[in-house]
This record gives C-alpha cells, sequence and structure tokens, in this order.
C-alpha cells in the first residue's frame, strides 16, 4: 500500500498533469483519508469510554463544535498571525537571498560570515525572542525578526548551493562565448539555483508559521499565539487543538501556494 | 599562413602525485577551411587543448594564434562545442541557438531570424520554440551544433560531439554534417577518439600520443569531396584506418 501511495512523488510526468480521474483519486487519497477518519472514530470511543475530561483530552467531535463556534475569533487571530509572518518571511526571502550570492560571489566572505551562519542557527530562537522584544519592544518589529531568524537559513544555504551546482559544461560553454561574472549569474547561474532555492523556501514557509506563533506566545496582543497561550491558562484545550489545527492549515495552504508558484517558475524541472 | 597556429603549448598540471605533464610542446596548424581532426587515446589531454584554444585555460608555455594575432588566453575567439551538448533547459531551441549573440550584446533578433532560416538544415523544423527536454538525443546534438555554427567565428572546435550519441545516430549524424560541410565555410578543429569519424570528416588528422600529449602521426587523408558514408568500404579508406589503428595501438603498447 505504502508503494502505491509514494509512486506519484517520484515519478514526474514528462507532459502536463492530465485531470485526475476519480479513480487514481480514490488510489492516492483514499488510504490516508481512510487511515485519518478510522484515527478520529479510536480517538472519539476512547474519550467517550474512559470518560476523559475535556480540559486533559477533548474530543474530535467537541473539537469541531469549537472550531465552529469559535471561527469569528479565529479568523482575527490568523490574520494578526499572518501578519507577522509574510513580512517576516519576505524579509528572510529578501535579506536570505542577496546573502546569498554576495556570499557565492565571495569566497573570503564565505569563510567569514557561514561559520556565524551555522553557530546562529544552533542557538535556541526562545532564547533570544524575549530579547528582541525587550530590545524592539512590543510593536511588530521583534515578532517578524524572529520569523526571519528562523526562516533565513535554509535560503541561504540553498542559495549558494543552488549558484554552485550550476552545470560545469555549461558553464565553460558560456565562459567560452566570453561571458562575463553578471552575465554568467543572469543567463545561467541564477536560473540553475531555482529549484534549490524553492527548496529553501519549501523549508523556510514550514517554519515560518511555527515562528510567528511562538513569537506571539512571547509577547503580543493577538495572533494565534496569543490564542493558544489564554486557550492554556484557561484549561480550554479544546481551543488549544482548534488553533494548532488552524496553524497546520495554514503552513498547509502557505506551502502548496509556494509548491505552485515553483512548478510555474521552475517550469523545466522533470521535463527532462 | 595558418588560420588557426598553435605554437609549442605546454601544460602541466599539479596532482596528489606530483607535478603531471599533460600538454608537451605541441604545435599544428589549421588552415582556413580546412577539417582537421584530432585523435588521441582517452585522457591524453584533448580537452585540456581545447580549453586552451577556447581561453578557458592558459598554457604554461607557447601560444594560441588567429591569424597569426596572438590570442593565447583570450576568451570567445573560436566557437566551442561540447561533447555533452549543454544545452540550457529553460530556453527553447531558437533561444539556445542565438545564445552567443546574447552574451556578445549582438542583434539578437537578426540571429533569431538567421536561427529559424536554419532549422530546416539541422532538422529541427518545427523545433524552434521546443525545450531541449522534448528533443532526442541526435535532435539535441544537432541544436547544440546550430549553436556552434550561430557563434558566427570562422573557426569552430568539436569536442567528440557525436561521443554519447549510439552508433546509428552518430552514423546518421556524421553523414548529415558531410552534406551540410561544404556550404558552412568554416575551419574545423574537430577531437575524437573514433577513427572512422576522423577519416570520415576530415582533410587532415593529427594523432596524439598518451599523456604527455605529443603529435605521434599527421596524416593527409586524401579523399575526393563531397564524400558520403559508404566511404568506410572503400579500399583508400582501409589503408588510412589500418596506418592509424597502427599508430594508436602501438601507443598503447608503449
Amino acid at each position: 500500500m505504502s508503494e502505491e501511495v509514494s509512486a506519484p512523488i517520484h515519478t514526474t510526468p514528462v507532459t502536463a498533469p492530465t485531470r485526475l480521474s476519480w479513480r487514481t483519486g480514490l488510489v492516492e487519497y483514499g488510504p490516508p483519508a481512510l487511515l485519518v477518519i478510522s484515527l478520529l472514530l479510536l480517538w472519539e470511543g476512547l474519550v467517550w469510554y474512559w470518560a476523559v475530561p475535556a480540559w486533559l483530552l477533548p474530543s474530535p467531535s467537541r473539537i469541531a463544535t469549537t472550531l465552529v463556534t469559535s471561527l469569528p475569533v479565529l479568523a482575527e487571530h490568523t490574520i494578526a498571525t499572518l501578519t507577522v509572518t509574510i513580512p517576516g518571511f519576505t524579509l528572510a526571502l529578501v535579506a536570505g537571498f542577496g546573502l546569498g550570492v554576495a556570499l557565492d560571489a565571495s569566497p573570503l566572505l564565505r569563510r567569514a560570515i557561514y561559520p556565524l551562519l551555522v553557530t546562529s542557527q544552533t542557538v535556541p530562537i526562545v532564547a533570544i525572542a524575549p530579547l528582541l522584544v525587550v530590545g524592539f519592544g512590543f510593536g511588530l518589529l521583534p515578532k517578524v525578526l524572529v520569523v526571519a531568524l528562523i526562516t533565513f537559513f535554509p535560503i541561504v544555504v540553498n542559495t549558494i548551493d543552488g549558484l554552485q551546482g550550476a552545470d560545469r559544461d555549461q558553464r565553460r560553454l558560456l565562459e567560452a562565448m566570453g561571458a562575463n561574472y553578471w552575465q554568467l549569474l543572469r543567463l545561467l547561474r541564477l536560473r540553475a539555483a531555482l529549484p534549490a532555492i524553492f527548496t529553501g523556501i519549501k523549508v523556510a514557509i514550514t517554519y515560518s508559521v511555527i515562528g510567528a506563533v511562538l513569537a506571539e506566545w512571547i509577547g503580543a496582543s493577538a495572533g494565534l499565539g496569543v490564542y493558544i497561550a489564554r486557550s492554556l491558562r484557561a484549561f480550554r484545550t479544546d481551543q488549544v487543538f482548534v488553533a494548532a489545527l488552524v496553524t497546520s492549515l495554514l503552513t498547509i495552504v502557505l506551502f502548496t501556494l509556494v509548491s505552485l508558484l515553483e512548478r510555474w517558475i521552475v517550469f523545466w524541472k522533470g521535463e527532462r | 599562413m595558418p588560420t588557426l597556429e598553435l605554437h609549442s603549448i605546454s601544460k602541466t598540471f599539479t596532482s596528489p602525485a606530483g607535478p603531471m605533464l599533460v600538454l608537451d610542446r605541441l604545435s599544428m596548424q589549421v588552415a582556413a577551411g580546412e577539417f582537421v581532426a584530432v585523435i588521441g587515446p582517452s585522457g591524453s589531454g584533448k580537452t585540456t587543448l581545447f580549453n586552451i584554444i577556447a581561453g578557458l585555460e592558459r598554457p604554461d608555455a607557447g601560444a594560441v594564434r588567429i591569424d597569426g594575432v596572438d590570442v593565447t588566453g583570450r576568451r570567445g575567439q573560436v566557437a566551442y562545442m561540447p561533447q555533452r551538448d549543454a544545452l540550457l533547459p529553460w530556453l527553447s531551441v531558437i533561444e539556445n541557438a542565438v545564445l552567443a549573440t546574447v552574451v556578445h550584446g549582438g542583434d539578437v533578433a537578426a540571429a533569431r531570424r538567421e536561427a529559424h532560416a536554419l532549422l530546416a538544415d539541422f532538422g529541427l523544423q518545427g523545433w524552434g520554440d521546443a525545450r531541449p527536454a522534448l528533443l532526442s538525443g541526435g535532435m539535441r546534438q544537432r541544436a547544440a551544433f546550430l549553436r556552434t555554427v550561430l557563434w558566427h567565428r570562422p573557426i569552430m572546435l568539436l569536442d567528440e560531439p557525436f561521443g554519447a550519441l549510439d552508433a546509428l545516430t552518430r552514423a546518421q549524424l556524421q553523414q548529415w554534417l558531410l552534406a551540410l560541410w561544404d556550404r558552412l565555410d568554416r575551419t574545423v578543429l574537430l577531437v575524437t577518439h573514433d577513427i572512422d569519424e576522423a577519416i570520415i570528416l576530415a582533410d587532415r588528422i593529427y594523432v596524439l600520443t598518451p599523456r604527455p600529449a605529443r603529435i605521434a602521426l599527421e596524416l593527409r587523408v586524401a579523399l575526393p569531396r563531397p564524400r558520403s558514408y559508404t566511404l568506410v568500404t572503400d579500399p583508400a579508406f582501409a589503408r588510412l584506418k589500418r596506418q592509424l589503428q597502427q599508430v594508436l595501438m602501438n601507443d598503447e603498447r608503449g
């Protein structure tokens, strides 16, 4: 069964993907859907059977009810989280890409900065985030910076790797044509780096929402992180689950958007 | 005066085992309009030689001259076709073909028109807007050759251009190149390890020794043009082939 589920990931279609028929759709999404539904039913049954208190573990049906009733509040918090996520991620994208190109261009810079970059990723963000709040106040900036700090590393690393991974023969050809550094960058290396850069972006976007929630937890007046913190204090575990669900959905939506953008921009990938 | 002249070129690489002499005072001349093939055992420094002519590497000693002008270490002086087609996958056949014009800042629109006009001759009619991934191996190689022709240099370097193809496709492309050749009016230096290919295509053949590369034999191919692939059964062809094989086999033993 796992063979069938994983098969579409490995075989990239040469031509444009045809519309999924309901049959292939069933083969692809049927097993995981069945599994999730079974697990939810099991969860519901066990909570009922053992009479688990709602503050410890709410049942799926209760979580669903809470989701519906708290939708207006959730929407507000979700928008607040997005206003942290999107600027933070954009900042990381611009800074990460720029730094990647600069570090690729200068071996000296690379030797100097690369170890610092790696080290910066080993410092726990929960230690840095409160310091940022102390330094920059309770406004948007410290939270945006937390998201940027978490997400820019995969973008820098993948930009450098992508730029340096350009095909050697293609590079030699352009050099033989007399292409200078900028022409080589524009005509070959940036294009060749795009698949790797998108890999970095996809990793970064999955971190970005969690980063924003974490930042809000530490100091904010609105956002899913605030909602989770308040719900925990009120022993509203069902609301915590709902917030977690929305955080996941938000991440999946952003990831899907990036994947669609990738398919559009890196159109030649998988053609070969 | 030869159009392309290599004068006593030497190149040494440093390897973990110490310095390694790859090219040993190598001298060659290619006259204007001449088709010259270089045959050598693998690892004999053919690619290094091409890198030096293309200006991608500098020799330790010696000079590359074009029409008597020293161009050693200067790029963009000759058109160059690598062994693997090196087509850019995000560009169409036409866009790949005019790449040199883009790099040189020339008239790209005119180059595109020229490329379109040449598509039929290159067996790529109707494929101008297709990306390389859709092309067969032989078509990709012809597209790469079109790019080399549209580089607009009187001298072309071909680095085992048919080396990665299957035998049948290779024979077809050699036949095609023979037919196209007389109209192109270019000077060609072809590197190959295929003896038949060298005899069929070239006016003159240099055979290189194993590393360090020196010239083991210079052979004039006095077969009439226009040639065709049926030449391989000709007695004169067989004589030349035997002569080349003897030199190459001696090298293997030595």
